[in-house]
């Protein structure tokens, strides 16, 4: 490939424009900077016969400049092209676009507030989307119940498996770190007052009553709400849920209620893992640390651990289960055009699910303290 | 009926001995094509006998298990990076389905190629990607507009913009004309053979068209029995024996597409 040249002679009859090289896309800065300097005059010529390379990047900068001249009102002659070059320019000057094809997005604070507006009122109705989906999933429950030969029992027991019995480990090992880090932390504490024992009420009324069945909430929010979300998603995107409308199956009662009614059955039972992890986790650190020892730690447990701080904690998952198969079935069922679309909202479905689970959280945590259980 | 290889014409690309196999499964074996400079060539064959996956390897995404591959002269499969990357940005190919980048609108999909290997201002830039874009025979507003706003037609539009967007001396195009309706299918014809008279681009089709084969096609490879039975012009074509070619050029479709032709 060879440099492009540009030279412009003044001859008394016109400006004679020469060109030679290689007039492709990966040359055209240079190119165009020369072309600025072409100048005015009664007639132009531009001579083509050195070019000995032209692409449509050329060829656009060619038409555009001879599109420029003829606006200022200047004849334009093109010489010395070969024939497939001229067909070329002939095709880029045929379909060059018009100007102001697109409009210019809008900036500025008039902007700025239209979208904080759009963006406000497309929460509310979001809010309302969602607590319709809710009452959709309600209502299907009900007509499965009605009709339970139609339940997909295969489905369920399946997700059982995936977001039950596979979440297992990871279940344990995070509740009875968090037992062991309580311990720890309590006993640094406690130690300055004497009251080293009083580490076992501590682990359990936290582990059983919060932590447990909240920070298992969490992680099947991110394990499982996430696989909801982009598994009904993707589906979306290929048309397969449309291809279930059209066959008689209605997309809900197939894909979203297994998944629901399977974190339903399985989130209390991983709380329990967790609670039984988390407490062994305490314990084995008290030992440890406080010289504690698993005896007394169970007696301790017996007799100051009332039965309501477990009950607290297992009245809390059901709930916790049905906002994160909802949140994430909801989500998956919002995907739309694009695979981008599909990471966008999986990660909404794990924030959404996340902040609402810790919400609810709250909200349980003052109805049980005015109860004063 | 031309034999399988010539040597009086430039070969673009050379493919010899060709082998590709995915497990037991043997798709390929002993394969040869030549694809001379400026032709339209249409590649045929039933279901499963391996066209998307000649274009694949042709292309560098399938690793074939022997045979060599040549393309504008490099030796696809041995070439070093920097060589394969130069390489690359002398073919084009469009997907069955366009493959655009669903999370960019149709210019940005038509000036990334640009923007990665060409040192050009980002309002050329804009320029070319809309010239490309009216050359496909896209409207301006198109050009803002995301994938998934497209009819298929459309998207198999823009994907070819894409395709042509540094000016390819090869184009590759799997099934350009599936799915669309027989009078989108012959305008995207006509687009092919104009684009490729007026840029001079070299055509490789990966195709069931028979209208399409008919109509911008130079000469026909069909693949069957694993390797490139025959290639020729359509009236070559019609003089084969063999069972699946007699019976793809003789069927009723090829008769109704022949006769209309």
């Amino acid at each position: 490939m060879t440099e492009p040249a540009v030279s412009i002679d003044q001859l008394p009859e016109g400006v004679v424009v020469r060109l030679a090289g290689s007039f492709v896309m990966s040359a055209l800065g240079a190119v165009d900077r020369a072309f600025v300097r072409v100048p005015q005059g009664q007639g132009v010529v531009i001579d083509l016969s050195a070019v000995d390379a032209l692409d449509t990047g050329g060829a656009w900068l060619l038409t555009t400049l001879i599109a420029r001249l003829e606006g200022e009102g200047v004849s334009v002659a093109l010489h010395g092209a070969t024939d497939a070059q001229q067909a070329l320019i002939d095709t880029v000057a045929k379909s060059l676009p018009e100007p102001d094809g697109m409009a210019e997005p809008e900036r500025g604070l008039r902007a700025w507030l239209e979208k904080f507006g759009r963006s406000t009122s497309e929460t509310f109705h979001g809010i309302a989307e969602l607590l319709g989906f809710l009452g959709l999933v309600i209502a299907r429950l009900a007509n499965s119940i009605l009709h339970p030969g139609r339940f997909r029992l295969t489905s369920l027991v399946h997700h059982m498996q995936e977001v039950g019995f596979n979440a297992v480990p990871i279940v344990a090992l995070m509740a009875f770190l968090i037992g062991v880090v309580l311990a720890f932390q309590g006993s640094v504490q406690l130690r300055q007052f004497g009251a080293e024992v009083f580490v076992v009420d501590l682990i359990a009324i936290s582990v059983l009553r919060e932590l447990g069945i909240l920070l298992t909430a969490i992680i099947v929010a991110g394990r499982s709400g996430s696989a909801f979300t982009a598994a009904i998603g993707s589906m979306k995107l290929r048309e397969e849920i449309d291809a279930m409308r059209t066959l008689g199956l209605d997309p809900i009662e197939v894909l979203v209620l297994p998944r629901v009614l399977a974190l339903f059955l399985m989130l209390p039972i991983l709380g329990l893992i967790a609670n039984a992890s988390g407490l062994f986790g305490g314990a084995l650190m008290s030992w440890i640390e406080l010289g504690v020892s698993p005896g007394m730690f169970v007696t301790r447990l017996y007799e100051t651990t009332d039965i309501w701080h477990l009950a607290v904690g297992f009245i809390k998952a059901p709930f916790f289960a049905v906002v994160i198969g909802v949140i994430g079935c909801y989500e998956g069922m919002r995907v739309e055009g694009s695979a981008e679309s599909v990471g966008r909202l999986t990660t909404t479905s794990v924030v959404l699910s996340i902040f609402s689970v810790i919400v609810i959280d709250a909200i349980f945590s003052i109805f049980f303290a005015e109860l004063g259980v | 009926m031309s034999a399988v290889v010539d040597d009086s014409r430039e070969a673009v690309i050379q493919v010899r001995g060709l082998v590709n196999q995915f497990g037991e499964q043997v798709v390929h074996s002993g394969l040869d094509i030549d694809v001379y400079r400026g032709e339209v060539l249409g590649i045929v064959g039933g279901s499963g006998t391996g066209k998307s996956v000649l274009l694949r390897a042709i292309v560098g995404l399938i690793r074939p298990k022997a045979g060599s591959i040549r393309v504008l002269g490099v030796d696809v499969l041995a070439a070093p990076e920097t060589e394969r990357r130069a390489l690359e940005r002398r073919w084009g190919v469009l997907f069955q389905d366009g493959a655009l980048f669903s999370s960019l609108t149709v210019l940005q999909n038509v000036v990334a190629p640009m923007r990665e290997h060409l040192d050009i201002s980002p309002a050329m830039q804009r320029a070319l990607g809309e010239l490309k874009v009216s050359m496909v025979g896209l409207p301006p507003l198109a050009c803002g507009k995301f994938p998934s706003e497209l009819s298929g037609g459309m998207r198999k539009r823009a994907g070819l913009a894409r395709a042509l967007s540094l000016d390819p001396e090869i184009v590759f195009l799997d099934e350009p004309t599936a799915g669309l309706d027989p009078i989108g299918a012959a305008a995207y014809d006509d687009l092919i053979r104009q684009l490729q008279q007026s840029l001079g681009l070299t055509v490789f089709m990966v195709t069931h068209d028979l209208d399409s084969l008919n109509a911008i096609c130079d000469r026909i490879a069909v693949l069957a029995d694993k390797k490139v039975l025959v290639t020729g012009t359509m009236a070559d074509m019609l003089k084969v024996d063999h069972p699946w070619v007699h019976e793809y050029f003789h069927g009723p479709r090829a008769r109704a597409a022949l006769s209309a032709a």
